[in-house]
């Protein structure tokens, strides 16, 4: 952070949220979405007896619920880049003292922040509607205390590389619609390890969720790096590679 | 709005040989020219020539292939970026502004971009300066295009920078805008801000600029307007006399002002001439002693548009050849 101005990525931060909020099509769509992925889960929960309460005790439903923070904030990041260019709002911002570091860091946590508030608030949802609504049983069989510190721990990071992944391709897109496609793909494979986990494919042990908390939290550090690298001034004003 | 001219003397832009190369295709090249601080500086080209490409270059947006600059005094450097940008601000043609959020909001974004100290007092003063208070929290999405440019130069002003990039100002605005924002532009430069000024529209650069450059992908000639023309077009007397004289030649010739004249058979003649205060009274004279009926006398006028056009013209010549 050396270097950087706090006072610059805060501006940027607020500009997007501030932005965001009066923008009613990003609003619905941050909302939609995590609502899909709450369908299942609750709807699962909510239809199992509680003498077949005990099948599930070795189900991770909860982690199902992971692809949240890994599709949200895929949408809104690949916006950041391509759509300030085709705004033509993107040059004016580049001709002040601000450093693109400053600019991809701010434009990230302004996507980090709602899409983990928004995370826990649909699993705090989840945890209300089973607690209260499930058959006997089911809630104490579905909610285990890992499950719950891997959806906190794991809610921030995945949404972290979610947002590098569609940043990085908003740095290189020339069209907004591209990049969030290209980003929403982009951010399958975690959806696809999540689901693996949840269904028990993928069997979850704590040596797994350090080696990808580590991990995560390593490519977190280094894609900020990379992705300010990828954000190429000349290419992003004038369409051409330096 | 502060007049800065520091470092004694120092220009507040100096670019020697600097040339963009975008792969083969030439931006500009060999640019060379100095601008002091507190001058208004005209940029003159056709479309493609370069102007904008320049202004970017100097404006630390895209790096140059090959030359130097100094901008406000810090050398055009990969790692003088930010120092560079501190000290200048650039008002791109298309104005660029948020929308979805309010003037005083999109100001308030940029004034903290800059880090300025009390950001509210400076967008305060900025939209006075552009005439635009009472219009603070309006949405930008609802401005036309002129009061659009009005919010743009205001934010370009909230640095108080020491040199001003204006890219087109006028582009698109319907004469009474902007007429508003020529008013601005000479308001700034008799405050003693340094502008830099991109514009194919002559009699803006004609009627704001100290100096002007004309670019097309080179450099094709700079300085003051009045002497652009003197340099490029001989001085003339435009004559008209009711009927046309029995014997010109010796009129004209016998005159040693005169260089060279040309005529019609109605009575009108163009004659070079080396100094006009010298050559219109004896011109006068032999003219009345030769008894012809004088009906005007009058210098001709070249403006900045035929400066310009004979030298793009020379340009397009040479390409045809």
């Amino acid at each position: 952070m050396r270097g950087l101005s706090r006072r610059r990525i805060r501006t940027i931060i607020a500009k997007e949220l501030q932005m965001y909020r009066r923008t009613g099509s990003i609003v619905v769509t941050m909302s939609i979405i995590p609502l899909v992925f709450l369908i299942q889960p609750v709807v699962s929960a909510l239809t199992t007896s509680s003498a077949a309460a005990v099948s599930i005790r070795h189900h991770h439903e909860l982690l199902y619920m992971l692809a949240i923070p890994a599709l949200v904030p895929s949408m809104l990041a690949a916006y950041a880049v391509v759509g300030e260019r085709q705004q033509g709002t993107l040059e004016p911002l580049l001709t002040t003292p601000l450093r693109r570091e400053e600019l991809i860091l701010g434009k990230a946590l302004a996507v980090l922040v709602p899409a983990v508030v928004l995370s826990y608030l649909i699993f705090a949802v989840f945890l209300a509607i089973v607690g209260i609504f499930a058959h006997p049983g089911v809630p104490s069989a579905l909610i285990h205390g890992s499950d719950v510190l891997a959806q906190v721990i794991f809610t921030p990071l995945i949404a972290a590389w979610s947002i590098w992944i569609a940043m990085a391709i908003s740095t290189r897109a020339t069209d907004i619609r591209v990049a969030q496609q290209l980003s929403v793909l982009a951010s399958l494979p975690t959806i696809a390890v999540t689901t693996l986990i949840a269904f028990n494919v993928l069997h979850p042990s704590l040596r797994l969720a350090a080696s990808l908390g580590i991990g995560l939290l390593v490519l977190n550090r280094v894609a900020w790096r990379l992705v300010s690298m990828l954000f190429d001034r000349e290419r992003l004003i004038v369409g051409t590679r330096t | 709005m502060r007049a800065d001219r520091r470092d004694h003397g120092a220009p507040a832009l100096a670019v020697s040989g600097l040339t963009k190369h975008f792969g083969e295709r030439i931006a500009f090249e060999d640019v060379t020219f100095e601008i002091a601080y507190g001058e208004v500086f005209g940029f003159l080209g056709p479309n493609g020539a370069g102007k904008t490409t320049t202004v970017r270059t100097l404006g630390t947006l895209i790096a140059p292939s090959s030359g130097t600059a100094a901008v406000a005094g810090i050398p055009l450097a990969p790692d003088n970026g930010v120092k560079i940008r501190r000290r200048i601000a650039i008002m791109p043609e298309s104005p660029g502004l948020y929308d979805r959020l309010s003037v005083a909001e999109n100001l308030r974004c940029f004034a903290n971009l800059y880090e300025v100290s009390a950001p509210g007092e400076r967008i305060e003063r900025a939209l006075r300066s552009v005439r635009l208070t009472d219009r603070a929290h309006d949405l930008c999405g609802t401005l036309s295009k002129g009061l659009r440019q009005r919010v743009a130069l205001a934010r370009a002003l909230l640095s108080e920078p020491q040199i001003l990039f204006l890219d087109e100002p006028t582009s698109g605005l319907d004469p009474v805008a902007r007429r508003e924002v020529h008013e601005l532009i000479a308001t700034l430069g008799r405050g003693g801000v340094t502008i830099f000024l991109t514009t194919h529209r002559l009699e803006e650069a004609e009627r704001l600029c100290d100096r002007v450059a004309i670019l097309n992908t080179r450099l094709r000639t700079i300085g003051q307007p009045a002497q652009l023309r003197d340099r490029l077009f001989a001085k003339a007397l435009t004559i008209r006399t009711r009927a046309a004289l029995c014997d010109p030649d010796r009129v004209f010739s016998d005159l040693p002002a005169v260089e060279r004249w040309s005529g019609d058979s109605d009575g009108s003649y163009l004659v070079s001439i080396s100094d006009t205060e010298a050559a219109a009274p004896a011109i006068t004279r032999a003219l009345v002693a030769a008894g012809a009926d004088v009906l005007s006398i009058s210098e001709s006028y070249h403006s900045l548009e035929d400066v310009y056009l004979e030298l793009i013209d020379e340009d397009t010549e040479a390409l045809r050849r």
